[in-house]
């Protein structure tokens, strides 16, 4: 209970101003497209220099927590997620925008953020220990599986055609394999300097969302305002979200477990927490055909796991000096910097840091929140941006945030082409999300493969194929494949009896 | 804003006349404007965050208000990450201004084995580019599992020489230290291993850690902050680390390794850079290095330092070159 007694330090002016504005900052950072989690930390590191230790820490974790959740803003109001972690939330969220419920979705994203994020951070705070031990367990073969076990759900989420989901993700797949070997160093499928670097997934993740919706916002561009975008805004009560929200008991808990779990296992990253919650929410759900057409429940599964996923990849962080994340690895960057050197130390003799540190967090989650849902109150004013200049908004925000992730101009060139031919994609009834997820996946499967391959040598199949994780996590992806199969023919069966009758 | 400028190179140049007369004038003019430092490595990596803490105090005057290092001009550093360094090396030299004004930062020896390993892809070579000065150096350590049954150096021979093939060592990548150091390691056991490019030197680390790979090598910084979790059995450098005395070198452990592995990190220019901006180079950018401040936040972040002059780190790297051509002969990709 050691924790309790920091909150004080947390209250303290300076501290509390650094807080609130790292909350609001990191709100509307990670609304920018391009402005990911990682880049937005990483930006501030420097600034940290010359300040208390706790102050600056407090300001990246606020950062952190607070980039996540905004991501879902942009993803919700114009279909352009902030972060691959928020490709789960635009499935049903931007639905609901399109429908005049924006507000509704963005309270549920925000209260459903708060609760997954105070879970994972409590779960740091009480289980550290046995949680790091788990998190070593985790080497290639387990990642592998885990990753293999993403691909089996890629295809569920193209929205309409299983086949169409199959395709895209296989393309996603491919394009992760452009540029180098992430492992051997090798260049493969390297037709222009531009894909020298290979295929930056914010680049991808840009362009493959924002462009299409660049284009049918110009063809559209002659049309009033809110036609052919959102329909007209309807407010909702905080309250009524709120009841709504907690009521949803499936959707948070499989989205905060999710998120938690994913979250301890270094590597693999808040994209997939919350993709595999959103789709075990719609396995799970009575109603699985109302997702991806605004089912609030896929809003609240998606932002859970994804803010639940933040206290947990701290975990191997501050034990083990091993990053849960990418933006874990340059939060390490912050710790050193202030000599604080991950280890049990850290609680020990630095225990006035680390706890001070870890109960912003908490409180963190809670001015999120505050802020978020008053953000929701004004996304009223982006639905009544006119067409054409929202369009020159979200070029212009599009271009300089794939720029500023490598300081790389074939980036934004990878970004354009990729963008264009998604629109033309799309119009055949292709999606953007399997092609990401794809591409995400993609470098997950392929490096720890081979990794594992290395580390195998001759026993490659008993290294893969045995060991607990490694069979659970074969187990579940048995079950998800079947599950699709079993799926797509009870819908085959249905649609031949609704159509002789 | 002209006006101040103009005025405060006015001073400076006043300053310089006046204090030595050898100085020429046009020290004072360069640099005018920011310089960029182009690091081939994400933003939070190891190299990137030593290489913010040593050009923090770029822009340093002092309390009159005078430029101390580089006319008061920042660094600014650019992130260009991909392939354990070349998509931002390689740009450097087929993109990069030779005015003085675009500068990178360097890794030995992952630069000038990639330029040996891959002669065609890799644009950049010791022959292109030219060294300013260097901040850092960091040996790499062979490292076990705490509950490893490996207690000495000689243990790890002894179980690799009895089942070739068979020791899995991890290292941040493929040419850096770690793998150099491995490289050598089997040479001079007389042993064959095999080698995990982990895609990290944290990632190398979490396979030591996890039990993934019997044993790594990895950078002697991050083994001190982790040593309750881990056996360090040998330094693979020339004497023995301030940070663990305790521990011997792969040499008085019987075996024919030197400092070749250890990463040296500093900053360079592109060959063909004015003569006049490599001298205000030389002489401020070790001085930089060596500014209190940088000291201190280097030492709280376990980062350890090591400043060498332009000319040391020329004689630096041709002993590299030499030595790398020579072990990498047989692992040359045309």
């Amino acid at each position: 209970m050691e924790f309790i007694q920091y909150f004080s330090e947390v209250f303290t002016p300076i501290n509390l101003m650094i807080l609130i504005f790292g909350t609001i900052g990191g709100l509307l950072l990670g609304a920018t497209p391009g402005l990911s989690p990682t880049m937005a930390v990483a930006l501030l590191i420097p600034f940290t220099f010359q300040m208390e230790p706790a102050s600056s820490l407090i300001m990246l974790g606020a950062v952190y927590t607070s980039t996540v959740a905004g991501g879902a803003v942009s993803g919700i109001l114009v279909n352009i997620p902030g972060a691959p972690a928020n490709i789960a939330t635009i499935m049903d969220g931007h639905p609901m925008a399109r429908q005049g419920r924006a507000i509704e979705a963005l309270h549920y994203c925000f209260i459903s953020s708060l609760v997954g994020g105070v879970i994972g951070v409590l779960l740091l705070i009480f289980f550290t220990p046995p949680l790091a031990e788990l998190a070593l367990k985790f080497g290639p073969s387990e990642l592998f599986w885990i990753s293999i076990f993403g691909v089996t759900i890629i295809a569920s989420l193209g929205g309409g055609s299983i086949l169409k989901g199959l395709i895209a993700g296989g393309v996603g797949l491919w394009l992760s394999t452009i540029g180098y070997n992430p492992v051997l160093g090798e260049e493969r499928f390297v037709f222009s300097e531009h894909l020298a670097g290979g295929i930056h997934v914010i680049a991808a993740l840009i362009g493959l969302f924002a462009i299409p919706q660049v284009l049918s916002l110009v063809s559209s561009a002659g049309s009033p305002p809110g036609k052919g975008k959102l329909a007209e805004l309807r407010s909702h009560s905080v309250l009524k979200s709120f009841s709504y929200n907690i009521r949803r008991v499936k959707a948070l808990v499989t989205g905060t477990v999710v998120g938690s779990v994913i979250g301890i296992i270094p590597g693999a990253g808040g994209q997939i927490a919350g993709l595999v919650a959103y789709d075990q929410t719609r396995k799970m759900s009575k109603d699985p055909s109302a997702f991806g057409k605004g089912e609030p429940d896929g809003v609240i599964a998606a932002e859970s796991a994804n803010n639940a996923m933040v206290g947990p990849s701290l975990v191997p962080l501050l034990t083990l000096g091993i990053p849960g994340s990418p933006t874990a690895a340059v939060l390490l960057g912050g710790l050193l910097i202030n000599g604080l050197f991950p280890g049990p130390d850290l609680f020990t003799v630095h225990g006035a840091v680390t706890w001070t540190f870890i109960d912003s967090l908490l409180v963190g989650q809670v001015f999120m929140m505050i802020f978020g849902l008053m953000i929701a109150r004004y996304s009223v004013f982006v639905t009544r941006i006119p067409n054409h200049l929202m369009a020159a908004a979200v070029i212009v925000l599009a271009i300089f945030g794939t720029y500023s992730v490598q300081n790389s101009i074939s980036d934004v060139v990878v970004m354009l082409v990729l963008g264009i031919l998604m629109y033309y994609a799309a119009r055949i009834g292709f999606s953007a999300a399997p092609l990401v997820l794809g591409l995400i996946l993609g470098q997950l499967t392929e490096t720890n493969f081979l990794q594992g391959r290395m580390i195998a040598g001759d026993e490659v199949w008993s290294y893969f194929l045995t060991g607990p994780i490694n069979q659970i996590v074969i187990a579940l992806c048995c079950l998800s494949i079947g599950y699709s199969i079993y799926n797509e023919r009870k819908q085959i069966v249905k649609r031949r009896q609704e159509a002789r009758a | 804003m002209n006006i101040m400028s103009r005025n405060r190179a006015g001073v400076l140049l006043g300053m310089a006349l006046g204090l030595s007369m050898a100085t020429s004038p046009a020290l004072a003019e360069y640099p005018d404007r920011p310089i960029s430092l182009t690091v081939a490595y994400g933003a939070g990596g190891a190299t990137d965050f030593q290489a913010r803490i040593v050009t923090m105090m770029s822009a340093k005057e002092d309390k009159k208000g005078n430029a101390v290092y580089l006319n008061g001009q920042p660094m600014v550093i650019l992130n260009r990450p991909g392939a354990g360094g070349q998509v931002g090396w390689n740009r450097f030299v087929q993109r990069g201004k030779k005015d003085g004004y675009e500068l990178a930062a360097y890794n030995v020896p992952h630069f000038i084995a990639q330029s040996i390993v891959f002669p065609g892809k890799v644009k950049y070579s010791v022959d292109n580019l030219e060294p300013i000065a260097n901040w850092g150096a960091d040996p790499a350590v062979l490292i076990v599992n705490k509950d490893s049954d490996f207690n000495s150096v000689q243990d790890v021979v002894d179980f690799a020489r009895a089942n070739p093939g068979k020791l899995t060592v991890s290292g941040a990548g493929l040419y850096v230290g770690h793998h150099i150091a491995n490289l050598q390691f089997e040479k001079a056991a007389g042993i064959k291993t095999k080698y995990v490019p982990a895609g990290g030197g944290v990632k190398g680390m979490q396979f030591v850690l996890g039990g993934q790979t019997m044993a790594g090598f990895n950078n002697l910084s991050d083994a001190y902050r982790s040593r309750d979790r881990l056996k360090i059995l040998g330094v693979a450098d020339l004497q023995r680390s301030d940070f663990l005395p305790d521990v011997p070198t792969l040499k008085e452990s019987g075996l024919e390794v030197d400092d070749s592995s250890v990463n040296f990190r500093g900053i360079m220019a592109l060959k063909g850079t004015p003569d006049m901006a490599l001298k205000v180079l030389a002489e401020k950018v070790p001085a930089m290095f060596n500014d209190k401040k940088v000291v201190k936040k280097m030492k709280a972040g376990g980062s350890p330092m090591r400043v060498l002059s332009r000319e040391e780190v020329q004689a630096m790297w041709k002993e590299r070159q030499a030595y790398l051509t020579e072990l990498l002969k047989d692992l040359r990709k045309k």
